[in-house]
């Protein structure tokens, strides 16, 4: 009998390639990896004639508390997916040997920084780059590398007594290590982090293992193959080492000699593939420049980062988006692994079956209508379920108009269709549930289609984030479909983008819907922190930027920017009445005051201001504007179009107030024939606005001329305090008065 | 000084080269007299060459330099990246920031490639290439400033023409240009804003850059390239597009972008550091420099380039204007002057103020409203930033 322990660093191409050769030389009749041992079964799966390719990873998850899973990520240049390999090909079998995903997943201290010893070593001697180092330092000494880093690994643990979960791990190694020797192997590899290595070594007796592996406490654990990406090889789990380069990882693992030329090469191509002149001289250059750094930096051969530093001044010649198109599709590359058909489902699939039972709602193909109470609990956990899914564009319930009153009520139509599976297991790569899923891809869309963060996903479908109102939208959503993580994202964007929209009227736009959401909250009771930070700050903008946004409009942009600014004043209305909210208020008002004064405003807007102002009792001298604008320095249209920003919402004021009646009237008697003609139009628009009843009541106080005495009658105050009181009784501020 | 001496014989005969032999033949004056004496001389000048101010350094280099010196160098690779960056000890840092830089920058030279600085206004592209010329050559002064008046005559060669009409064509004849008598003698010749010359001149460095020559057709001569040779040119990404490189010339070039400084303290670093060798070139009364103001300006510099707030929270608009190191250490340097001679000597945020507005409000439609909404989207919040908001009010 004999064992082999194979120390390796976890995707490190050189250790890859280090063991497939060590294996082939070796010959063992079992292979034990570190791993999870649930997934001895799922072995069977790698075989190249199943149409699994790299890079895959093993999921661990917990049925019933997605929230806990962990993935054990391999590539084409992961040893231990190289191992699994050479025992496929070989017919020896695979066991995995780490401490099995029940207990792991149940174990509290899980998260812990993944260690890398050989990058550490690798560090230790001036390298940047781990591989580089093995390449000196291991591979090129002649002997076993194995024999090696174990010796090195040994050196490094040196008084290093393992405890707790290290402990654990290491003690359930030994254990299966036995258990290989008891099932009478001969020949035993053990492909195992170099860290392990010496403890890995001398198996000595059983006893204090099994000590240490009594009582851990365990959970129910599903294991199944998911595909992976490059991109998400950096992620830290399961094997620690995140991995930034892989696709140099691959390229070095992947070609034989000449590495430098081939990478260079190949990034040439890839420019030129993007329309940009890289010629062969370039090459030429750049390998020289790679070089010579590296004698410079002192290493015997250049690695990634001469490279890219060659790259960066040779090949794109000092351009910054070249080198991250490289970065993108080269170094860290953008490859989509694949998991055979007979692969068990995926978490999400798993989490909506789990739902649907919870909450009652059977998946049938003929459509169906619920309406839901969203007071209850159960309604409500359905229509965030929903509102979740549409999300994820997996469009289970199209939401119909409510048939009751109120806000609580809300209406769907279920109907199930085989195509939302494969929307499911697409939707699978943002998270194992329907919550987290829409979190990261709300998050995704909000980093933009071209994100390089996460290379993975990029041909899904994201959710449209990219104009201000778009994002307001967005809040909506994110408000009922409870997700207060991608809210506060959302936030944070419409916050960015507000700062470098220049287009005021943008903002502007934004404004109301943002204020509502944060005076009404909502039914649901989702928390909306945030929203006042930025709705504050959009104020803010808003206040700076109107002033010169005001001029130079046509009539169409000054209605509809008149509009806005209505919009943006009943917003500041429904702001709370706390001191910072009063501050608010007072601001905007002196904002407006301030352009009021403006001569150069267009009239629509000057009248609307005029009037918001009016009506805040902010100015006095509302009859001496009104006149000024009506006298016959401004042009007839301007006097018509003022009149409309100062009527656009109705005519109620001129039954009420004489004077201005009385300001309008002369006006419109002393124009010309002509100037009459001109602003017929202008004036049949705002009045043809009025309510019927209004048109005629200022129709018969201009006619009785009796009007004045009709709104001098003293009011009866004891009857009107009655009236009063029920008005601040509805508006909630009575009582005490 | 041996370094001087032996220039002096050369640029004495140009025509251009005025300005340096005077220099050269104070240096030269100055060698015979005292040491003492020296010193004053040099201090005289304005503002005197790398080689010349950070002679002793390179001697000191050159002398526990052992490392292999490629051909016409008078340093090693290493001694160079040390001379740049500074070793902590006796060698003062001359480029702050990212150390690969340095380390392109002198593999390019190395590697015979000439070398593009390429970046925004005030990011230290002229600083670099006269301390790598200095370091590599000993000499900074083979320079090249590209204008839009750049002639063929200061990259090729010129004519005596009392000599040509006397003699007829002849070398003796000929005025070499800086770069010229670079190749000649195995050293750097720096250009200076090579995109603001006109296309046609640039292209005449595309034979001294491919073939290492540069031929003399009237005499049916050539010069060729002596090794030690390069050209170190500098570029201004604001630029891009007045005078394109043509991709012949592009190509010839490796090209090093220099970043705005990478960390606030980096920059806060760099601006002290400047502004005090800057006061004291100037004889400004000394002030009491407070680290706390060139820290904030500083940070308005950075977070109005950048477009977010330091702690990354909130956007802002960036400005028209480049809002370089440069210009906030001339910030500094000016509200120091203020604060001298009409202030109580205490740099405060009212002497910045105006400098900063300035500085920042190149246009003054729009870059106003980005002050505007700076000041009071930001600076407004911070509470200990109130006498600055106040002071920057008033100044706009």
């Amino acid at each position: 009998m004999e064992t082999w322990v194979l120390g390796v660093r976890h995707h490190g191409p050189g250790s890859a390639r280090a063991v497939r050769d060590e294996l082939a030389r070796i010959r063992p009749d079992v292979v034990l990896i570190e791993g999870p041992p649930e997934a001895d079964p799922l072995v069977a799966l790698a075989d190249p004639a199943e149409g699994m390719e790299p890079p895959v990873a093993l999921l661990a998850h917990v049925p019933g508390d997605p929230s806990k899973a962990a993935f054990w990520p391999f590539a084409v240049f992961s040893p231990e997916w190289q191992a699994i390999r050479h025992a496929l090909a070989a017919a020896v079998p695979v066991r995995f040997c780490d401490l099995p995903a029940a207990n792991s997943l149940a174990a509290e201290e899980r998260h812990r920084p993944g260690l890398d010893p050989i990058g550490a070593l690798a560090e230790a001697a001036g390298y940047d780059d781990p591989e580089r180092w093995w390449e000196d330092a291991v591979e090129h000494r002649g002997d076993t590398p194995f024999q090696v880093i174990a010796e090195a690994m040994t050196a490094v643990r040196e008084g290093h007594e393992p405890e707790g979960y290290e402990a654990r791990r290491e003690a359930y190694m030994r254990r299966t290590i036995r258990a290989a020797i008891k099932d009478g192997f001969e020949r035993i590899a053990v492909i195992c982090g170099a860290w392990h290595v010496p403890a890995l070594t001398s198996i000595g007796p059983a006893a204090p293992d099994d000590r240490l592996l009594r009582g851990l406490p365990k959970v129910k654990v599903e294991m199944t193959w998911v595909p992976w990406t490059h991109g998400r090889l950096a992620f830290r789990s399961g094997y620690g080492a995140g991995v930034t380069s892989p696709g140099w990882y691959h390229h070095l693992f992947a070609v034989t000699d000449r590495p430098i030329e081939r990478w260079l090469a190949e990034a040439a191509a890839v420019l030129r593939s993007e329309g940009l002149t890289v010629s062969s001289a370039h090459v030429i250059e750049a390998v020289r420049l790679a070089r010579s750094l590296a004698v410079i930096r002192g290493r015997p051969l250049p690695g990634l980062s001469e490279v890219t530093e060659a790259t960066r001044a040779v090949l794109c010649e000092g351009d910054e988006l070249p080198v991250e198109l490289i970065q993108r599709r080269m170094v860290v590359g953008e490859r989509l692994g694949r998991v055979p058909d007979a692969t068990p489902m995926v978490p999400l699939q798993r989490h909506l079956r789990d739902e649907q039972r919870r909450l009652r709602l059977k998946p049938e193909a003929l459509d169906r209508e619920y309406d839901l109470d969203l007071r209850r609990p159960l309604d409500l956990a359905r229509s965030r379920l929903l509102h979740r899914l549409l999300l994820l564009g997996v469009p289970w319930g199209t939401p119909r108009e409510s048939r009751g009153k109120g806000t609580f009520r809300e209406s769907w139509t279920l109907e199930w269709r085989p195509e939302f599976d494969v929307a499911l297991i697409e939707a699978g790569a943002w998270g194992t549930t329907a919550e987290v899923a829409a979190t990261a891809l709300i998050q995704a869309s909000l980093a933009g289609p071209a994100s390089a963060a996460q290379p993975d996903l990029a041909g899904q479908a994201l959710v449209k984030a990219e104009s201000l109102s778009d994002l307001t939208s967005l809040v909506e959503r994110c408000l009922l479909a409870d997700l207060p993580e991608a809210l506060r994202h959302v936030l944070v964007v419409i916050g960015d983008r507000a700062a470098l929209d220049t287009d005021v009227a943008h903002l502007m736009a934004a404004l109301p819907s943002l204020v509502r959401a944060l005076r009404y909250g909502d039914v649901r009771g989702t928390p909306a922190e945030g929203l006042g930070e930025v709705v504050h700050s959009l104020l803010a903008r808003v206040r700076v930027g109107l002033p010169s946004a005001l001029a130079g409009l046509d009539d169409d942009s000054a209605r509809a920017m008149a509009s806005h600014i209505d919009g943006v004043h009943s917003a500041v209305a429904l702001l709370t009445d706390e001191q910072g909210d009063l501050d608010e208020r007072a601001a905007w008002t002196a904002t407006l005051a301030g352009l009021a004064d403006r001569e150069d405003l267009p009239g629509v807007i000057e009248g609307r201001i005029v009037r918001i102002l009016f009506d805040a009792r902010a100015i006095a001298d509302v009859d001496v504007r009104m006149s000024r604008a009506m006298s016959p320095g401004h042009p007839p249209m301007r006097a018509a179009a003022w009149i409309e920003g100062f009527l656009a919402d109705g005519g109620l004021l001129l039954v009420h107030d004489a004077r201005l009646l009385a300001l309008v009237d002369t006006w419109l008697t002393g124009l010309t024939g002509e100037a009459f003609v001109d602003v017929l139009p202008l004036l049949r628009r705002t009045f043809g606005a009025f309510a019927p009843p209004e048109r005629r009541s200022i129709g018969e106080r201009l006619r009785s001329g009796s009007e004045r005495r009709a709104s001098r009658r003293d009011p009866d105050d004891e009857r009107a305090a009655q009236a009063v009181r029920t008005v601040e009784l509805i508006f909630g501020r009575g009582g005490a008065r | 000084m041996t370094a001087n001496a032996a220039n002096a014989a050369n640029t004495a005969n140009t025509v251009n080269a005025a300005n340096t032999a005077n220099t050269v033949n104070a240096a030269n004056a100055a060698n015979t007299a005292n040491a003492a004496n020296a010193a004053n001389t040099v201090n005289a000048v304005l503002r005197p060459h790398a080689e010349e101010q950070f002679g002793e350094e390179l001697v000191l280099l050159a002398k526990t330099d052992d490392r292999p010196r490629p051909p016409g160098w008078r340093l090693s690779p290493w001694a160079v990246t040390t001379y740049l960056l500074g070793d902590g000890d006796r060698i003062t840092p001359k480029y702050i920031g990212a150390r690969r830089i340095v380390e392109v920058a002198v593999a390019t030279l190395a590697t015979d490639r000439a070398l593009l600085l390429l970046g925004v206004p005030g990011t230290a592209k002229t600083w670099l290439s006269e301390h790598l010329a200095a370091a590599i050559s000993g000499d900074s002064t083979l320079l090249v400033q590209g204008t839009a008046g750049t002639a063929e005559e200061a990259i090729r060669y010129g004519w005596n023409y009392a000599r040509l009409l006397a003699e007829g064509p002849s070398r003796a004849a000929l005025t070499p240009s800086p770069v010229m008598r670079a190749m000649e003698e195995g050293r750097l010749a720096r250009v200076e804003e090579l995109t603001r010359m006109p296309s046609d001149i640039q292209d005449a460095l595309i034979t001294v850059l491919s073939e290492k020559t540069l031929p003399i057709p009237e005499l049916n001569e050539e010069v060729q390239a002596t090794k030690g040779f390069n050209v170190i040119a500098t570029a201004n990404d604001r630029d891009r597009g007045v005078n394109e490189l043509s991709s012949a010339l592009r190509r010839r070039f490796n090209t090093v972008v220099l970043p705005v400084p990478a960390s606030p303290e980096e920059e806060v670093d760099i601006v002290a550091r400047r502004v005090e060798q800057l006061g004291r070139a100037l004889e400004l009364p000394s002030t009491v420099t407070a680290l706390d103001e060139i820290r904030r300006v500083v940070t308005v510099f950075r977070e109005l380039r950048s477009g977010v707030t330091a702690d990354g929270r909130t956007k802002v608009k960036s400005p028209s204007g480049t809002l370089s190191t440069a210009e906030a250490i001339s910030v500094v340097t000016s509200g120091i002057a203020l604060a001298a001679h009409f202030g109580d000597g205490v740099l405060r945020p009212g002497d910045v103020a105006a400098g900063i507005l300035g500085a920042v409000v190149q246009d003054p439609v729009s870059d106003r409203v980005v002050w505007q909404e700076y000041l009071e989207t930001v600076v407004r919040e911070r509470g200990e930033w109130r006498d600055f908001y106040r002071a920057c009010r008033d100044a706009l």
